[in-house]
């Protein structure tokens, strides 16, 4: 009962609240001259949607209502299933009431001080305008990512195919790769397109220097997910248990045609999810390459901004690299519960 | 000349002696088991003889060749030896038919027409034809463990090395695997197996090993050596395996 009034307490506070910041929110349009008749039904809807969350908290009240007259009539079992269920609705309730508070805060966040925050993220005019310009030097970041991932992926194997190179021969390669690996990995991303944009054009050696701009952060792109997908790779490859390698071996394969019909085709299937993780660090990296001046989207955006004062087309750019990485994301999701239902299969 | 002989193999793990002067000889033709206590080193030395493992002295000899030691071709050896293991192995990325194609067509470079109908014919032998396109984990293990045997045979080999080939088997599925075995028995097929099968050994064996303290401790017909273990280490063994009721 206590917790029933509880939620309902808890519930009517968040409905007003959220009344009160949409009063505030009709206001700011109104200030802005966008309120109309449009928005006004639009800002009645979302109060009467608001209202919704009275519904858990009436329904707790009554249900223990309920459970309070059963005790007393001395069904003891009435009683007990009125009660669990009136505490599962004011639980109900307060996670909802959380989610709702939540969502309004945010929208006083947005009118806070004037509508400042609304102003400076999300100045319709200004991300309608540049939009187009933005998405073209969108196309640069996308291009990039491209042509490195796919780079990546053979480079990544070629080193860690090296790590791997068997016997006292193999000694000075898995060294070089390991020492490789051990700088690209810790070498921040920024400073190795720094280096690389600016340094190799700098020393003027014949040919490479003539490179575009584009090219120079494709390389260090490469060489620094490179060293990180190697590493990937080769957890993959040493995922697979020594007796396919022992079974293969004893077929009178080689060392690489193992690797190559038995092991890698194995390790790979290991390895998509933590593959396609790196796909979606290495898109986001594309943004770095502002720092050698390469006109990308996130470039684009700051000349927008410092023209307009105004951060609005950044926010763009900010949303389309979202967007193109939640579906990559849901695919990752996907694929590891994929993978853990086949073990499953596999084990029993 | 016997067709394998193993002359005195050293072979430790750290300070543990896996063999110590260990000779052992297989004649063409013959069926040797290796029997003997858990961690005797059965498997160890069916893996040496592949090349599988190294020895640390001592040399091991096909043919009168030598297959141990530095210089020595180990893909063209294994290629003589076919290998098959407890827990089968197969590769669980490729069908049934791919598993056993894969080492003619990559090992021999016989053409794909050519694999296959080996392969099919081998699979087809083993009443395993209509299975040819599955992957290895819709297959029991005892349909698998044949598939192993069938995938090794595909290289023709002149010895097979069976290491406890039943064990992982749950007890229904042995006979499958182990009338395989007697087949290629009968067929003239050099066979040296590990097992723990001591019924199966004393049917088809032709000699009897026993391994102890990194030595064959006894050897002889399975009628002398289960009917009359000279040494006491072997009957005390035997006792054991009786008291199991294995034997």
């Amino acid at each position: 009962m206590r917790l029933a009034i509880a939620s309902l307490v808890v519930a009517g506070l968040v409905v007003a609240a959220s009344w009160v910041t949409l009063v505030k929110l009709n206001e700011a349009l109104t200030t802005l001259g966008q309120a109309g008749s449009v928005s006004t039904v639009l800002l009645l809807l979302v109060g009467l949607a608001a209202l919704y969350l009275m519904l858990p908290a009436w329904r707790c009240l009554r249900t223990a209502r309920g459970a309070r007259a059963a005790l007393a009539g001395g069904d003891l079992v009435e009683a007990r299933v009125r009660t669990a269920s009136a505490r599962t609705l004011g639980w109900i309730t307060f996670g909802y009431a959380a989610a709702q508070a939540l969502l309004f805060l945010m929208v006083e966040f947005l009118i806070a001080n004037d509508l400042a925050v609304s102003r400076t993220f999300f100045l319709l005019p200004l991300i309608e305008s540049s939009f187009f310009l933005i998405l073209r030097a969108f196309w640069i970041n996308i291009y990039i990512f491209l042509i490195s991932e796919v780079l990546v992926l053979i480079w990544g194997l070629v080193v860690a195919l090296a790590r791997l190179a068997p016997g006292p021969a193999g000694r000075p390669i898995r060294m070089i790769a390991t020492f490789y690996v051990d700088v690209f990995r810790g070498l921040p991303a920024i400073i190795n397109i720094y280096l690389i944009g600016f340094g190799i054009p700098l020393t003027g050696l014949p040919f490479v220097k003539d490179f575009s701009q584009q090219s120079f952060a494709i390389l260090a792109l490469t060489l620094t997910n490179g060293a990180y997908v190697a590493e990937v790779y080769r957890a993959g490859i040493e995922s697979i248990h020594w007796s396919q390698t022992a079974a293969a071996r004893s077929l009178g394969l080689s060392h690489m045609q193992t690797l190559r019909y038995v092991i890698i085709p194995q390790g790979v299937r290991q390895i998509i999810p933590p593959l396609l993780n790196n796909f979606i660090g290495l898109q986001k990296d594309t943004a770095l390459v502002n720092v050698i001046g390469t006109i990308d989207a996130f470039n684009q955006s700051i000349i927008v901004a410092s023209n307009h004062f105004n951060l609005s087309a950044v926010t763009t750019v900010a949303g389309l690299f979202i967007l193109i990485t939640i579906p990559q994301a849901r695919l990752v999701d996907k694929m590891i519960a994929r993978d853990r239902r086949r073990m499953r299969v596999g084990t029993s | 000349m016997a067709l394998i002989e193993v002359r005195d193999i050293h072979k430790h793990f750290g300070a543990h002696m896996v063999f110590n002067n260990l000779a052992l000889e297989v004649e063409e033709h013959q069926v040797v088991c290796l029997i003997g206590p858990s961690g005797c080193g059965k498997s160890t030395l069916l893996r040496c003889i592949n090349g599988l493992d190294d020895i640390d002295g001592g040399e091991i000899c096909i043919s009168g060749d030598r297959v141990t030691g530095p210089g020595v071709d180990v893909n063209a050896l294994r290629r003589e030896v076919g290998i098959v293991f407890q827990s089968y192995n197969l590769f669980p990325h490729m069908t049934v038919l791919e598993n056993v194609m894969l080492a003619p067509t990559r090992v021999l470079r016989q053409d794909r027409a050519e694999a296959e109908a080996g392969a099919m014919a081998l699979l087809t032998r083993i009443g395993l034809e209509h299975k040819a396109k599955e992957y290895p984990d819709r297959l029991s293990g005892g349909q698998q463990q044949r598939v192993a045997i069938v995938r090794a045979l595909a290289m023709g080999p002149r010895v097979m090395l069976l290491d406890e080939i039943t064990s992982a088997l749950d007890p229904e599925l042995v006979a499958e695997v182990l009338n395989i075995v007697r087949d290629l028995a009968a067929e003239g097929m050099t066979l040296l197996l590990a097992t723990h099968e001591m019924g199966f050994a004393r049917e088809v064996a032709s000699k009897i090993c026993f391994l102890c303290d990194g030595v064959v401790l006894e050897e002889g017909p399975p009628a002398e050596i289960f009917g009359a273990p000279r040494q006491e280490r072997t009957r005390a063994f035997l006792r054991r395996i009786i008291e199991a009721g294995r034997l």
